[in-house]
């Protein structure tokens, strides 16, 4: 309670399903974290900028729009010219095919929860993997 | 660590936003440095947006940003949501209505959970002010929790206090009544586009006459998501921070919430050490079960428990 874990919770790019996006917020707001919601529609800059200046310890982003290969990668060069990767863990999830998940984590991207996973499987991966 | 108060002198993004975490998790070292760093405070305009929820104020703060922005004025925001009871998380959406702001350079938005405080702050919002102001911004902006009634925080915090109001409010009006005329500088209906601006206009205006103070809160009606009225209620933010200024009110306001945060941060520390030390604690377990048998009054019970924190306190600060 004293130190309540950070996470930004984004969507980018011009994806209009936000369903998961709250799902999520509200499943880690439930396991006791402060989550930064933003809405719809960011873009890659606008996500880095919200994640330095919320200092939030997670980054997850949900993505249904199928631009996953060509935002994701850009964010987290992005994070890592501003210096501030090393310090958040990088999660994403949404509708991702199976075979673009391996390209995505050699990007940066921790891990991906794809449509069917419970949201207490999200929760303890945060809990275990921060990086600060 | 001197590293940190290093860049927070020079306006550093990321250590401004680390200090306001480290404040946020009562992070004995934010205070030092914090403390090191307060005589370089107190240039920053601060205004405070409250009002019932849903009112509009994130919108209102997005679009009197923007216009300070055209002036090339830089813009501390800070955001404060409701923390869970139940599991002591938050959803902190203040963002949605201030996208555009993420990237600008001259603006810094600044999410904060009230984390169990009430009366619409956080315990750390007083400090995060402190910290945008070490930053440099010419203006800090500080977004309440929509409040009720009795969260009156913000006065203690903020310069000028812009009250936001939206039609219709009836039985609302009476609700906060008690507390309202206190707590606005400046009064906003927003949301002017719905049925009843102009009789929730009047119906202010006849409670701001009952008002004996030198200053007479102006009432604009203004429509945020159509930037309508957004220049005039702006001018009237800046009048009454110059109304402050020529009056000296300035001085007293500030003078008043200095006094109210020494109180504050007595009374927290008095607290964190009762609660950290075991033997207290073991006394107030042993006395309530007393109490509660009427064996010994609550009254008694807690002088004496504050008598042993006084004394422990003064046995610390003798080794010091
Ligand atoms: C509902 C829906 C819509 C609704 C969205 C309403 C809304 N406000 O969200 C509407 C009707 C508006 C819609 C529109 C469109 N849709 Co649509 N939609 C769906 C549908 C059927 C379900 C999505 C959903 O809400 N699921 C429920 C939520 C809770 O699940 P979820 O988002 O997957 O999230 C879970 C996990 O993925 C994970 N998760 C998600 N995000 C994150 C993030 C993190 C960090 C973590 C840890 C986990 C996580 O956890 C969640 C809970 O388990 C999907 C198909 C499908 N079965 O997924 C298509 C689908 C996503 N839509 C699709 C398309 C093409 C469109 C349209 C382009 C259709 C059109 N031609 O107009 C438009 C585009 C709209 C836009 N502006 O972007 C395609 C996308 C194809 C692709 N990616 O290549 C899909 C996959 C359908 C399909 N099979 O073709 N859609
Ligand atoms: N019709 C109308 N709607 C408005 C106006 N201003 C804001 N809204 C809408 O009112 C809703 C709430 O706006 P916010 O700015 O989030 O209100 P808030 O007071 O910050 O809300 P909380 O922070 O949740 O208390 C949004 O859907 C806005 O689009 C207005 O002038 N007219
Ligand atoms: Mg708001």
């Amino acid at each position: 309670m004293d130190k309540p874990i950070r996470v930004l919770v984004a969507k980018p790019g011009l994806d209009g399903h936000d369903r998961g996006a709250k799902v999520i917020a509200r499943a880690l707001r439930d396991a006791g974290m402060e989550v930064v919601y933003t809405g719809l529609r960011q873009t890659p800059d606008q996500i880095v900028q919200t994640a330095i200046q919320e200092d939030v310890d997670v980054l997850a982003m949900s993505i249904l729009s199928g631009a996953h290969n060509h935002l994701l990668p850009t964010i987290v060069e992005k994070l890592k010219k501003e210096g501030v990767y090393d310090e958040v863990l990088v999660l994403a999830g949404g509708v991702i095919p199976d075979d673009d998940i391996q390209g995505l984590k050699d990007a940066g991207i921790e891990a991906v929860f794809t449509p069917g996973t419970p949201t207490g499987v999200t929760v303890e991966f945060i809990k275990k993997n921060l990086k600060k | 660590m001197d590293n940190l108060k290093e860049k927070l002198r020079q306006g550093n993004k990321k250590a401004t936003a680390r200090m306001i975490t480290m404040l946020e998790n009562n992070d004995p070292k934010a205070i030092e440095i914090l403390g090191d760093l307060y005589r370089y405070t107190g240039k920053a305009k601060v205004v405070g947006i409250t009002g019932p929820p849903g009112a509009g104020k994130s919108t209102l703060t997005d679009k009197l940003v923007k216009i300070l922005r055209k002036e090339e004025k830089t813009v501390g925001i800070i955001a404060v949501d409701p923390t869970s009871p139940f599991s002591g998380g938050s959803i902190l959406g203040d963002r949605i209505r201030m996208n555009d702001l993420a990237v600008d350079p001259g603006v810094f938005i600044r999410s904060m959970g009230t984390r169990g405080h009430l009366g619409g702050l956080s315990k750390a919002t007083q400090g995060a002010v402190k910290a945008l102001d070490l930053y440099g911004m010419d203006y800090i902006f500080i977004e309440t929790v929509g409040v009720g009634q009795s969260e009156v925080d913000i006065m203690k915090t903020a310069d000028t206090v812009l009250m936001v109001m939206v039609p219709g409010l009836g039985d609302d009006i009476q609700a906060i009544k008690a507390g309202i005329m206190e707590i606005g500088d400046v009064f906003a209906i927003n949301k002017a586009d719905r049925e009843g601006a102009a009789k929730t206009h009047r119906e202010i205006d006849n409670m701001l006459d009952f008002a004996e103070t030198d200053w007479r809160p102006p009432v604009h009606q203004v429509v945020a998501t159509q930037n309508k009225g957004i220049e005039e209620l702006l001018s009237a933010i800046k009048d009454h921070l110059a109304y402050l200024n020529e009056s000296g009110e300035m001085l007293n306001r500030r003078i008043k919430s200095s006094e109210i945060e020494i109180l504050e941060l007595i009374k927290d520390r008095m607290m964190q050490d009762l609660l950290r030390e075991d033997e207290i604690q073991r006394d107030i377990k042993e006395f309530s079960k007393n109490v509660a048998e009427r064996r010994l009054n609550p009254y008694e019970a807690s002088e004496k428990v504050l008598r042993k924190t006084i004394k422990k306190e003064a046995e610390k600060y003798e080794n010091y």
